[in-house]
């Protein structure tokens, strides 16, 4: 009798666990330089089966204790991201870096203090804006995945300039064209540019709140500082401007493309079928971006080409 | 030519012909609202699924406010009537398209109020509906949100404003035209339904090219794709809102 009622118990148990498995965070450290490690996100779209565990993250140690770029999606990735860091770069998380608004990077700083979470004042800006609709989008996507997750607006105190903290030297950027605020950080002692999302590395680019043109001075702001190596938003990491070049490739043609379409007639939907050039066949989720890239853009190109009556 | 009247509650409101009826196919989408939706819209006419409806939509919906749709049945010959119907939607047809000396090609914005199949249902002359179609994910609220301009506050200095251009498509004639409207639903905030309820082309002499029904689920700023038969010369846009309000222009020929 007690032995049957263990049994329905175990089994009544197994049932709900095994739906929920489906959300499984593993994030891993690889060192990439000199105290400085990523944490690769999959280059997929947001999606129930990653729970949005898509973007880079970055440690980089000091002597006052890790640095976390981009805590993640989740309060949950985020707290494993604090593990992670203590485990690798041999002390705790205690500052955070959130490159833009983008809630792949920046929901993760649900699992820390907000007094060290940290951004530009546009970025602080947008997630008061935009934050509380990133959370309802974020939590039907991803559901379990997403629990306990309340928006921490980042204190919006970082401005463009080289900081110093526990012994090192940290230049940071401030730049946009992804966003109305894109932080890049560049690491002094190797040479490390971690870009957020302004650079995307065998992975299409995202732009929901892009600016073309800003962000194709912005890839020029960053081609022209000296670095060893990049950390994209997304993609592996990359020793050769592969990514930077990439992403300044997609951006032109995609602006080229869209505004093309439009003079030559063709509706929104047919504009999303456009064939993609070869050269970014290696690309990841490319016809996913392209087509949220036509959202985009589309009814904002038509309003200044098609000829008003 | 007897000018016809394209209301979109007369094709709901039109009782069924109680002779020749057909039996209803089954659903390849399993849609919960298919019986109900397809009883209301084609009662007991024949109906089958056909993958010569062709139609041209992304593989999700990045904005449930704006999500673009474009139907072209060419392969069918003569067709009467191309429906846009979004089973879930509160309003569930956006878009009821009579194309009189125009192809059979319709493209549009519609809004998506949460997941839920969009197709597109063409009648040919013989009297059958042929439907195609997919299911589209979609975050809540496309026709129950604010449309952008109500929050913007400016969409009465704008309402009206036209914008098209027509371009040579083979020996036929494609037009898209936009135009500013709020296109409000009636389900947000106590703002009355105030849409769009007819786009007609015409030519220079008059003659209806084509006739469009426009429901509040068609988006806000609406803007049309078709293409009409051979080369008419000047094509005269006009619509009409819910108001009585008229606006339109000429758009000049290719």
């Amino acid at each position: 009798m007690r032995i049957a009622r263990r049994g329905f118990l175990a089994a009544a148990l197994a049932a709900p666990v095994m739906a929920r498995a489906a959300v499984h965070y593993a994030p891993h450290a690889d060192v990439v330089a000199e105290g400085v490690w990523m944490v690769r996100g999959v280059d997929a779209p947001i999606a129930y089966a990653n729970g949005g565990a898509i973007a880079n993250s970055a440690f980089i140690a000091t002597s006052a204790g890790t640095v976390l770029v981009d805590p993640g999606p989740s309060r949950a990735y985020g707290a494993l991201l604090r593990g992670l860091a203590r485990r690798v770069a041999g002390a705790p998380v205690t500052r955070v870096y959130i490159t833009h608004l983008h809630p792949d990077h920046a929901m993760g700083a649900a699992a820390f203090d907000p007094a060290i979470v940290h951004a530009l004042p546009a970025t602080r800006t947008d997630l008061e804006r935009d934050g509380r609709g990133f959370s309802d989008a974020m939590y039907r996507l991803l559901a379990e995945a997403m629990a306990g997750t309340e928006v921490v607006v980042p204190q919006g105190d970082v401005t463009d300039g080289t900081v110093v903290y526990g012994g090192r030297s940290l230049r940071l950027l401030a730049l946009a064209g992804h966003s109305a605020g894109d932080l890049a950080l560049l690491d002094a002692r190797t040479g490390t540019l971690i870009a957020g999302d302004l650079i995307f590395h065998d992975r299409a680019p995202a732009t929901p709140h892009a600016d073309l043109a800003v962000w194709r001075a912005s890839l020029d702001t960053l081609a022209a500082l000296p670095h060893r190596l990049t950390i994209p938003g997304h993609g592996p990491v990359d020793t050769g401007d592969e990514g930077l070049r990439q992403t300044r490739d997609w951006l032109v043609w995609l602006a080229a493309t869209l505004r093309d379409a439009v003079a030559r007639g063709l509706d929104e939907a047919e504009a999303g079928e456009l064939p993609i050039p070869e050269r970014f066949a290696a690309i990841k989720v490319a016809r996913y971006e392209f087509q949220r890239s036509v959202a985009h853009f589309y009814a904002r190109d038509e309003a200044e080409i098609l000829p008003q009556k | 030519m007897r000018k016809i009247a394209i209301t979109l509650g007369i094709a709901l409101a039109v009782p069924a012909a109680s002779a020749g009826a057909h039996t209803l196919p089954a659903d390849p989408l399993g849609s919960p609202m298919w019986s109900y939706r397809a009883q209301a819209l084609f009662g007991d006419a024949a109906v089958v699924f056909d993958p010569r409806v062709r139609m041209i939509m992304p593989a999700i919906a990045e904005n449930q406010h704006q999500y673009p749709v474009m139907v072209d049945a060419r392969a069918l010959g003569d067709v009467r009537r191309i429906v846009i119907l979004i089973d879930l939607n509160p309003i569930p047809i956006a878009v009821d398209y009579r194309p009189l000396a125009a192809r059979a090609v319709i493209g549009t914005r519609i809004k998506l109020d949460q997941r839920t199949p969009v197709r597109a249902a063409v009648l040919t002359a013989d009297g059958v509906w042929h439907v195609a179609g997919g299911w589209i994910d979609a975050a809540g609220g496309g026709c129950s949100a604010p449309p952008v301009s109500r929050a913007r506050g400016d969409w009465a200095q704008h309402v009206g404003e036209m914008r098209g251009q027509a371009w040579r498509e083979g020996t036929d004639t494609r037009l898209r035209v936009t135009f500013r409207h709020p296109m409000d639903t009636g389900l947000v905030d106590n703002i009355p339904a105030y849409n769009i309820d007819t786009v007609s082309v015409r030519d220079a002499a008059g003659k209806d090219l084509g006739e469009i029904g426009v429901a509040g689920s068609v988006s806000e700023d609406p803007a049309f794709t078709l293409v009409v038969d051979g080369a008419p010369g000047a094509l005269t846009v006009e619509a009409r809102d819910t108001d009585g309000r008229t606006f339109g222009g000429v758009v000049p020929a290719p």
